[in-house]
């Protein structure tokens, strides 16, 4: 269940060169848009340079920290940086201040939502009381409740045992469960990538191993149950080879990747800033090689934010005693735009594809398409647009930004989500 | 006339090799003041040391106290535990405080990677790194350096063997850099579970068995706590001594031995070999006061800036 607060639909016209990855779409046209749905698609001639139409995109992940930590992000300012974005959906995590882990947390967000969301916006319920990893959460009523899937996103379901049950009853709910893949053991007091890097630099290592063992046991937990899983921001090379056997193997297995994670390597980690700092961690160019090959071949359907905002004097401070994360809502398609589409490793279409229908069938919310008859869910990109990444501009209430003062090509000029103009440029 | 200095010491690749000559150079000048009845030398007079030590450590906080004093600089001493924000004033904040005082130097060290470099982005002050968490700790180098040089008569070419926890060392990454600077040749002989992982980026040898200790010129012992068995980096003091403890018969003659300190008798060194005369350690501390000395001063005087009330040389 996606809900935002009411308006009125609009109408426009857009001239651009219109691209739907899934209907096979690209062809320069003028769209019309009356009441918020396609009346009409009509090839022109010429279209305005640089200009692309595309379904709006969509997040599967993203912490909006209502309720709790209101100083760092609220519904209203999370889903205004999505609208800027280009998203038209975005799906909450779970671990807040308190949990979203029983009906009354999640009826109260929900209510929220539809007094100040911009865009569309989905929640999802925690699958153990207090993200303690114990017991399981009351799965069906918080379902009934809007609950988009469940997650302990932020940490691992630890018990193997729990999880194969959270498996198992997920079935009851009719829901998906979201894993964050992380071995505590291995990855305990972890502050960067395990490699060179952390050996010069002498901060305790997060290795790759941690995340890849534990993506293997949590596939082969989904083989056995038979239960579809998603899997959260895949960092690693071992993890994106797992999910390719898996999925090659029958196993319904959907996985993330950050647009920090596509773009950059732990060699930022050496500015010792603590915006480069973030769970799971950067990795080398060779895992970040593979997270892209992933995204390319569809092992990795979907881009997720992990959008993670932190009050600027909780990341002011040595990069060890800093939190983990980093915003992303605003510069998501800028820096993927930038680093992988400019310089040729990904085409746009893609791309495209990864940022709106990937996520949105991973968790089951309705696909954004260009058609006549369907709802507006679109987003307008100037690709040929620069700009500078500064604090004073992001919607967010947080500014951890790991791309603060870079230029980034490709901007955001319109987002319609659910038929509504909710961002202009 | 040279380039600008460098305006901090954060970590050992802020220098270059003419840098680290230069500093070693001026240690060596200052180390013949020591000798003098009158041992303090005005040239930092008016100028104001802050040592901020955020561990306790009795011999580096000492050694950067003396060596301000005895080039008449004032000094103040702030120490604090622990997590800077669990136990509320942030670093920045301190450190803008500071600030409030002009102090030319601030000398920090801090349990956590990175702090040096916030300090340096807050205030105006030149920044010693005295020890950041497992990261850096650039004097305890220079004076190392300075150590084997009047030792040995040289650093090109020596083969330096570091034995121990490497893993954790902040000492051993800043040697390792300092020699490799130099044209020394840094060996690194620990237990695998001691060594971090990809420990061949840091440029020097790796060997797991004591057995290529012979091969260096330098027998250089790293603290071995007593923490590290808890987590299981060896299964217990008893079996690390008897694989990687530097006992008499592992050292050869004419090799010598140091230690950053404080040690650990019986554990990673055996008190014959700290008492021994192949042992530096005493040495290391009387160059950690010259060398903290030489840093001070390489930092005040660099070109550009106000520039020192006299050269040392017309004063030694």
């Amino acid at each position: 269940m996606l809900v935002s607060r009411n308006g009125r639909a609009d109408t426009l016209t857009v001239r651009a060169r219109v691209i739907d990855p899934s209907g096979g779409l690209d062809e320069p046209a003028s769209l019309t848009v009356e009441d918020g749905v396609i009346t009409a698609i009509g090839a022109v001639a010429t279209v305005p340079e640089g200009l692309v139409l595309a379904p709006a995109f969509v997040d599967p992940h993203v912490h909006l920290r209502t309720p709790g930590r209101e100083d760092e992000e609220t519904i209203a300012s999370g889903t205004e940086a999505a609208a800027a974005g280009g998203y038209c959906a975005i799906v909450a995590m779970p671990n807040t201040e308190p949990v979203v882990d029983n009906a009354s947390v999640l009826e109260a967000l929900v209510e929220e939502a539809r007094e100040h969301a911009v865009v569309p916006t989905g929640f999802t319920a925690a699958i153990s009381k207090g993200q303690r990893g114990e017991e399981l959460t009351e799965m069906a009523e918080l379902a009934a409740a809007g609950a988009i899937a469940f997650t302990d996103d932020g940490r691992p379901v630890a018990s193997a045992g729990l999880l194969r049950r959270a498996l198992a009853y997920s079935a009851v709910a009719d829901r998906p469960l979201a894993l964050h893949c992380e071995e505590p053991t291995l990855s305990a007091g972890g502050q960067m990538h395990e490699g060179a890097v952390s050996a010069a630099l002498g901060l305790a290592g997060w290795p790759s191993v941690a995340e890849s063992l534990m993506v293997e046991r949590d596939l082969s937990l989904a083989a056995y149950e038979a239960r579809p899983v998603h899997l959260q921001h895949l960092s690693a090379r071992a993890s994106v080879d797992a999910v390719r056997r898996a999925r090659a193997a029958g196993v319904r297995v959907s996985a993330e990747a950050s647009p920090h994670h596509l773009c950059a390597t732990d060699e930022l980690v050496r500015t010792l800033d603590a915006n480069v700092k973030m769970n799971p961690p950067l990795r080398t160019e060779d895992d970040r090689r593979a997270l892209v090959a992933g995204l390319l071949d569809g092992t990795i359907d979907c881009v997720a934010t992990d959008h993670a905002p932190h009050a600027r004097h909780e990341k002011d401070v040595p990069f060890e005693e800093a939190p983990f994360g980093v915003t992303g809502l605003e510069t998501a398609f800028g820096a993927l735009n930038t680093f992988l589409v400019r310089t040729g490793e990904v085409p746009l279409a893609t791309l495209l594809e990864r940022l709106s229908a990937g996520p949105a069938r991973a968790l089951g919310l309705p696909v954004p398409r260009i058609a006549v008859g369907e709802p507006a869910n679109l987003v307008l990109l100037d690709l040929e647009a620069e700009w500078t990444v500064r604090e004073e501009a992001f919607r967010s209430r947080s500014a951890n930004s790991w791309l603060l003062g870079r230029t980034l090509v490709g901007a955001i000029v319109k987002t319609v989500a659910d038929g509504r103009v909710v961002f202009a440029s | 006339m040279a380039d600008a200095h460098p305006r901090h010491l954060l970590g050992v690749s802020d220098l270059t090799r003419d840098d680290a000559e230069r500093i070693l150079d001026t240690a060596r000048a200052l180390e013949r003041s020591l000798d003098r009845e009158m041992k303090k030398l005005p040239t930092l007079r008016g100028r104001l040391v802050v040592n901020l030590f955020y561990e306790s450590s009795t011999r580096t906080l000492s050694s950067f106290e003396l060596a301000a004093k005895r080039l008449s600089a004032d000094t103040m001493v702030l120490r604090a535990s622990g997590s800077s924000v669990d136990k509320g004033e942030s670093l920045r904040d301190t450190a803008l405080t500071l600030a409030a005082y002009d102090p030319d130097v601030i000398v920090i060290r801090h349990p956590h990677i990175g702090a040096p470099q916030l300090v340096a982005a807050a205030t105006e002050a030149h920044v010693v790194n005295a020890g950041d968490g497992k990261h850096q700790h650039p004097t305890q180098a220079l004076l190392d350096l300075h150590t084997i040089r009047n030792a040995l008569g040289r650093l090109d070419g020596v083969t330096v063997a570091i034995v121990g926890d490497v893993l954790h060392s902040r000492v051993a990454r800043s040697l390792v850099e300092a020699l490799l600077l130099v044209g020394a040749e840094p060996v690194l002989i620990a237990p695998p579970t001691l060594l971090p992982r990809d420990v061949e980026a840091l440029g020097a040898t790796v060997s797991h068995s004591i057995d290529s200790l012979p091969d260096a010129d330098v027998v250089y012992v790293l603290r071995m706590q007593a923490e590290r068995m808890e987590a299981s980096y060896v299964p217990s003091l008893r079996e690390y001594t008897a694989l990687y403890g530097v006992t008499p018969d592992r050292v050869r003659p004419g090799q010598v031995v140091m230690h950053p300190g404080p040690m650990n008798r019986g554990v990673e060194i055996d008190p014959r070999v700290a008492d021994s005369g192949a042992s530096l350690v005493t040495t290391q501390v009387r160059s950690g006061l010259v060398v903290r000395m030489a840093v001070l001063y390489d930092l005040l005087t660099a070109p550009g800036l106000h520039v020192a009330s006299a050269p040392i040389m017309e004063v030694a």
